[in-house]
């Protein structure tokens, strides 16, 4: 009786939660995915999905959630953005000017470094706000696709400073998301973060800095083997004058820099500007193959094939570059729903954290330990390793991230709330005095205090939680996992609290 | 002076004996320590041709004054935030490899350190490392359940199918977490290779565990304390703690980013050096303290050197080739190779002096007793390791 209200109780509570989502009307659906591949289409497509969000979709007709899941794109966001996002560089620049005229020394003498610490804490403020919106938001295909726009043009708060730069760049990524890629490839040339983390600002006729044009070519559109070192130059070339403006911060073309020389890029030669350089690339049959084969591997498996990735480049470009039709041709691919391809692709930290915490329906009072998990796990939003992005895929998992998973998964298991998340994961302290370390007590999730919650322990179904309880112990493994378990053993034995500790322990549980 | 005399003398008199041993693989092994500088660290601000006219004319900005160097010989000086280096130095242990590159330099960062970190021909994609290459054929004891240790991310030097790697930034911690991460089988899935992946990993971890858990719990601890204002402190520490546990690893890596300096490369650099410098003499003193100095050789390397001039932004582009430090109880120390000419460039760039490969023979013999050529027709180890 108890578990039966219960489940209808949860069932109730997701179809209003997921209704936003998918609108699922059951009945009407030509021919219902079912469970399966409802369950992968949203372990690709969304930060994971409850039980009841998987049933919810299982009804309907795969190419109609596919339009639906299309046509729901638009860039407006959850939640508020952190109230600096407007300040221009010569209000910060003043700001800084006057913190570090009032600032005192540290304990050992040093001045205290205002700016540094200005940007430390917009930063970490950025991407909780971030990692906010990914759990708040009902469009997650959106901040998915704004993820992987965010991993193609990089841009690091390291080098880039001005923090409110990066959330327009992350604005930017958003309205495009599933939008046009060449309005995006044009705008991310012209966008603040990327002129100062490329070094655009600097590029001018007397001597152009090659930095952006080479990224542009290897990474952003061609990828290497396609151009020569003199179309790098060149690219330079046409792109001095492209800077921004000192006091706002926002773009400007700085006439008097550039170089309206002849250049000759890629055959081609003309008194190029960055926009022709551009339009150039985007004649080139690799730029839409780049993007394609990098989609493939965030949506379909590690291996996109060389038919595949043409045929979708041909769709890609048919259709100027408009990000649906790509995406749709891209889902509906027989290769996404092969079985075959189900657990085939690795869960990045995003992913895996976001993902995790949204299932299980924990509260999140703040973010911040989220935030410093998906860091420890190697993808510290807003600063990627270096130009190249996550290289992700297998580089996502080695033996110091797998220890790491799983310990945030065991600590999670414990958990009532993320903030009881925050413990002393290893990665939160490099850089900090080795003696210090050696003399930390065991403070893993074993010792780490619990909130009153143990799913292992779990003697009724209680301790689940909104979003599992009431749920049957095989559709439980069936939603969490992407295929059967490993460690089976270890997985059938006890309550459905034992059930989900052991799934989430599961090395199936690290696929999507 | 005498110092340095007997040191040489003693070296030449104990290669010597080494040469006439035949069976080198009982030589007993040295641990490499591979420095990896990420983002290209620009070699002329780092050994600097303070004499040369043409290096303070290309760079009028960002050339650092003549009596701002530490003069090594009449024409190459030493960053000044290198000072800390000076010790081994003159205590002859610390050899500057000039003007080390590779035909056809390739200056993209991700490529550049693939063919760096695999030994590859510019125009060959290999995906092994090169200190795992360097091992095919070679039966390392499998008791110890690991050769390599990554105390950075970039493991592709150590990987191979011949090499058990692993990547950790903190001992204690891998241990306690690998503990409670035990496999109860070793299953394999041959049709997915992420599932795959996840269960070799798996399986490297428990190896590994098992293997450095008695070692390293009760270890003995470095006798100086690392810097501690950046990771790479930390790295040597750990580096330094698995030496002294006497784990039996063939190569231990670390890494100190943020080379990459397009513009207002002065102070980054600077910095960075700095960094550098206190941690390899830092790691010198601990090692020396504990009498391993000896069993250790340590390499920086980088993915490439930078354009001979600046640029417009007071920083400098990617360029080719660099001057690297290998460091070592065993090391003939001073300048090898050669700095190449400032007046004979390649479109803006250094010409090699030393291909890269060659450093690497004399490393895998110097280390490990393994004659290597890493596909070059005719390898020519340098004389750095007495």
């Amino acid at each position: 009786m108890m578990v039966r209200l219960g489940r209808r109780g949860f069932v109730g509570g997701a179809v209003a939660l997921s209704a936003a989502l998918w609108m699922p009307r059951p009945g009407r659906a030509a021919s219902a995915m079912g469970f399966d591949v409802a369950r992968h289409l949203l372990s690709r497509t969304a930060f994971g999905a409850t039980p009841a969000e998987v049933e919810a979709l299982a009804s309907m007709d795969f190419p109609a959630a596919i339009e639906r899941l299309l046509a729901t794109g638009h860039p407006k966001t959850a939640t508020p953005a952190p109230g600096w996002v407007d300040e221009t560089l010569s209000a910060l620049r003043e700001l800084r000017r006057k913190a570090r005229a009032a600032a005192g020394k540290t304990q050992d003498g040093k001045p205290v470094n205002e700016a540094a610490r200005l940007v430390r804490a917009h930063g970490q403020e950025l991407r909780s706000w971030w990692i906010g919106e990914m759990l708040a938001t009902n469009q997650p295909l959106v901040e998915k696709m704004t993820l992987f726009w965010h991993n193609h043009f990089t841009s690091s708060i390291q080098k880039v400073r001005y923090v409110p730069a990066l959330y327009r760049q992350n604005v930017l990524f958003r309205r495009e998301a599933l939008g046009n890629f060449a309005t995006l490839l044009k705008a991310v040339a012209r966008d603040p973060a990327m002129l100062i983390y490329l070094d655009g600002v600097r590029n001018m006729a007397r001597q152009p800095n090659e930095n952006f044009a080479r990224e542009l070519l290897e990474l952003f559109t061609l990828g290497e083997g396609h151009y020569s070192e003199a179309d790098i130059k060149s690219a330079a070339r046409a792109f001095t004058g492209w800077s921004i403006d000192r006091d706002s911060g926002q773009f400007v073309d700085r006439m008097q820099l550039h170089d309206d020389g002849e250049k000759t890029f890629l055959g081609q030669s003309g008194h190029f500007t960055g926009d022709d350089i551009l339009a150039i690339l985007l004649r080139h049959p690799r730029t839409a193959e780049t993007i394609v084969e990098k989609l493939w591997r965030e949506f379909v498996s590690f291996t996109p094939g060389p038919a595949e990735v043409k045929h979708l480049a041909a769709v890609f470009r048919g259709n100027n570059y408009e990000m649906k039709p790509l995406l749709r041709a891209l889902f509906l691919s027989p290769a996404f729903r092969d079985p075959a391809n189900r657990g085939a692709l690795i869960k990045s930290p995003v992913e895996l954290i976001v993902g995790t915490v949204h299932v299980f329906g924990l509260p999140v009072p703040d973010p911040t330990p989220l935030v410093r998990m998906t860091a420890g796990l190697g993808q510290a939003l807003f600063a990627p390793p270096n130009v190249k992005g996550w290289p992700g895929g297998e580089s996502w998992i080695t033996t110091s991230t797998l220890l790491l998973r799983q310990q945030f998964l065991r600590r999670l298991i414990e958990a009532t709330t993320v903030s009881s998340l925050d413990g002393n994961m290893a990665m939160a302290r490099r850089g900090r005095r080795a003696d210090r370390i050696q003399q930390m007590p065991e403070a893993t999730m074993e010792s780490y205090p619990v909130e009153g919650r143990s799913l292992r322990g779990a003697s009724g179904e209680a301790q689940l939680g909104p979003t599992l309880t009431g749920v049957d112990k095989g559709t439980l493994l069936r939603a969490l996992l992407p295929r059967k378990p490993i460690d089976a053993a270890a997985v059938e034995a006890g309550s459905p609290g034992a059930v989900v500790a052991a799934a989430l322990l599961d090395p199936a549980y690290q696929l999507k | 002076m005498m110092d340095r005399r007997h040191f040489l003398l003693g070296s030449s008199a104990l290669s010597v004996v080494l040469a006439s041993r035949s069976a080198l693989a009982e030589q007993r092994r040295r641990v490499l320590i591979l420095v990896e500088l990420k983002g290209g660290n620009d070699g002329l601000n780092t050994v600097i041709p303070y004499a040369d006219p043409l290096y303070h004319r290309f760079r009028p900005g960002i050339g650092v004054p003549r009596d701002a160097t530490m003069q090594l010989d009449e024409r190459v000086g030493l960053n000044r935030n290198l000072e800390p280096l000076m010790k081994a130095w003159k205590a002859g242990d610390f050899a500057i490899v000039q003007g080390v590159g590779y035909p056809s330099p390739n200056r993209s960062h991700f490529r550049s350190i693939e063919i760096w970190d695999t030994a590859s021909a510019s125009d060959q994609v290999l995906s092994e490392g090169w200190v795992s290459r360097a091992f095919e054929g070679v039966q390392l004891p499998r008791g110890a359940g690991v050769d390599g240790i990554v105390a950075d991310t970039n493991a592709l030097p150590m990987t191979g199918p011949g090499l058990r790697t692993i990547v950790m930034q903190d001992a204690a911690n891998f241990l306690r977490q690998a503990a409670a991460m035990k496999a109860e089988k070793d299953p394999r899935d041959d049709t997915n290779p992420a599932l795959r992946h996840l269960l070799e990993v798996r399986h490297e971890v428990n190896a590994a565990a098992a293997g450095l858990h008695d070692k390293l719990h009760d270890g003995p601890v470095p006798a100086y304390a690392f810097a501690a204002d950046n990771g790479f402190g930390h790295q040597l520490d750990l580096a330094t703690r698995i030496v002294m546990a006497h784990v039996p690893v063939v190569a231990i890596k670390v890494a100190l980013i943020g080379f990459d300096t397009h513009a207002n490369q002065v102070p980054t650099q600077d910095r960075l050096l700095g960094f550098l410098a206190s941690g390899l003499a830092t790691l010198r003193e601990n090692l020396i303290a504990a009498g391993l100095w000896n069993d250790v050789l340590v390499m920086t390397y980088s993915e490439f050197g930078r354009r001979v001039r600046q640029n417009a932004s007071g920083g400098t582009d990617h360029g080719t080739a660099a001057a690297h430090f290998v460091m070592g109880g065993k090391v003939r120390g001073g300048l090898h190779g050669a700095y190449p000419s400032l007046a004979d460039l390649q479109d803006g760039d250094l010409k090699y002096a030393v291909d890269f490969r060659n450093l690497y023979s004399t490393l895998a013999q110097g280390c490990w007793g393994l004659r290597r050529d890493f596909g070059q027709r005719q390898a020519r180890p340098l004389d750095l390791i007495a």
